[in-house]
């Protein structure tokens, strides 16, 4: 059964990285995905820059990326078939720009899931986990098939 | 005031890479600037009903508080983010969105700005944003 779900959370991981167009324009790969967590990553683009004056990777697409990340992970805890979510909130604190020319990856734990609402946290990084660039905290409402 | 603004504000617009990619524009009328974000079909998240991304709303919500910003504050240089939190009120549907920026508060290191978006209403927003941004020094 855990190995069912494995392929299972791999399976829409990458579906979720290649599929989804907004995903598949800002170049998404995934990366993992496991119980109630699912990371993706997004490699260095020259027209993905937000400061031309530094180089540095746009807010934007760190949002993207966390808020995609973030239905990964609510995925992933809720069951093997696949349903709607929408985002309710997101709030992303920025701890520092990511570095000049760098990918970002990020990581997403969904913590408590109930009918209705996923509560998820994510983070994102450059080159060390140990020092994102940003911190997210969202909520999102499930649309489950009726049982 | 209006003529150098709204150079300013184009001078924005085109050095910032990432807003190319979304394909965003802005108006200025008088002081008060509209960011208009017409649909395009790699801004998807959701091919079902279509709906936009969630992170393309909040990062358009986000280039329009930096926009405004850039407008007010007399800069091209990029404002840096803090924090922000974006709610979500209605799937943003595969057409025009709109969004005008608040700036509640400029401070001499700080700004607090409130944005919103709209499509067909003005009076049913599909996302709001919260933000704190970091002043650059001008020049």
């Amino acid at each position: 059964m855990s190995d069912e779900r494995d392929a299972f959370r791999r399976q829409m991981g990458q579906h979720m990285a290649t599929t989804v167009p907004q995903a598949a324009a800002l170049g998404f790969r995934f990366v993992s995905a496991g119980e109630a967590r699912g990371s993706l990553e997004v490699p260095w683009r020259e027209d993905l820059v937000g400061d031309p004056d530094t180089g540095v990777i746009a807010g934007g697409v760190v949002t993207s990326l966390l808020d995609h990340t973030c239905g990964l992970a609510v995925a992933s805890a809720a069951s093997t078939i696949p349903f709607g979510t929408a985002t309710l909130d997101l709030r992303i604190d920025y701890m520092r720009p990511a570095a000049a020319k760098s990918g970002v990856t990020a990581e997403a734990h969904c913590y408590k899931l109930t009918r209705s609402i996923a509560f998820v946290r994510a983070q994102a990084w450059d080159a060390d986990p140990a020092d994102p660039i940003a911190t997210a905290q969202a909520a999102f409402v499930l649309n489950r098939p009726p049982s | 005031m209006s003529e150098a603004a709204a150079q300013q504000l184009q001078a924005f617009l085109q050095r910032v890479p990432y807003v190319r990619f979304l394909g965003m524009r802005a108006e200025l009328a008088g002081d008060e600037m509209t960011a208009i974000l017409p649909f395009s079909q790699h801004l998807v998240g959701n091919t079902m009903i279509p709906a936009l991304h969630g992170g393309v709303i909040g990062a358009f919500l986000e280039m329009t508080a930096l926009a405004q910003l850039s407008v007010t504050q007399g800069s091209a240089k990029v404002h840096k983010t803090i924090d922000v939190t974006i709610e979500y009120l209605r799937p943003g549907r595969a057409m025009t969105t709109y969004a005008r920026a608040e700036l509640r508060k400029v401070g001499r290191r700080v700004a607090n700005v409130h944005v919103e978006a709209w499509q067909e209403q003005r009076s049913s927003p599909v996302a709001a944003l919260r933000g704190h941004f970091l002043l650059s020094d001008p020049g």
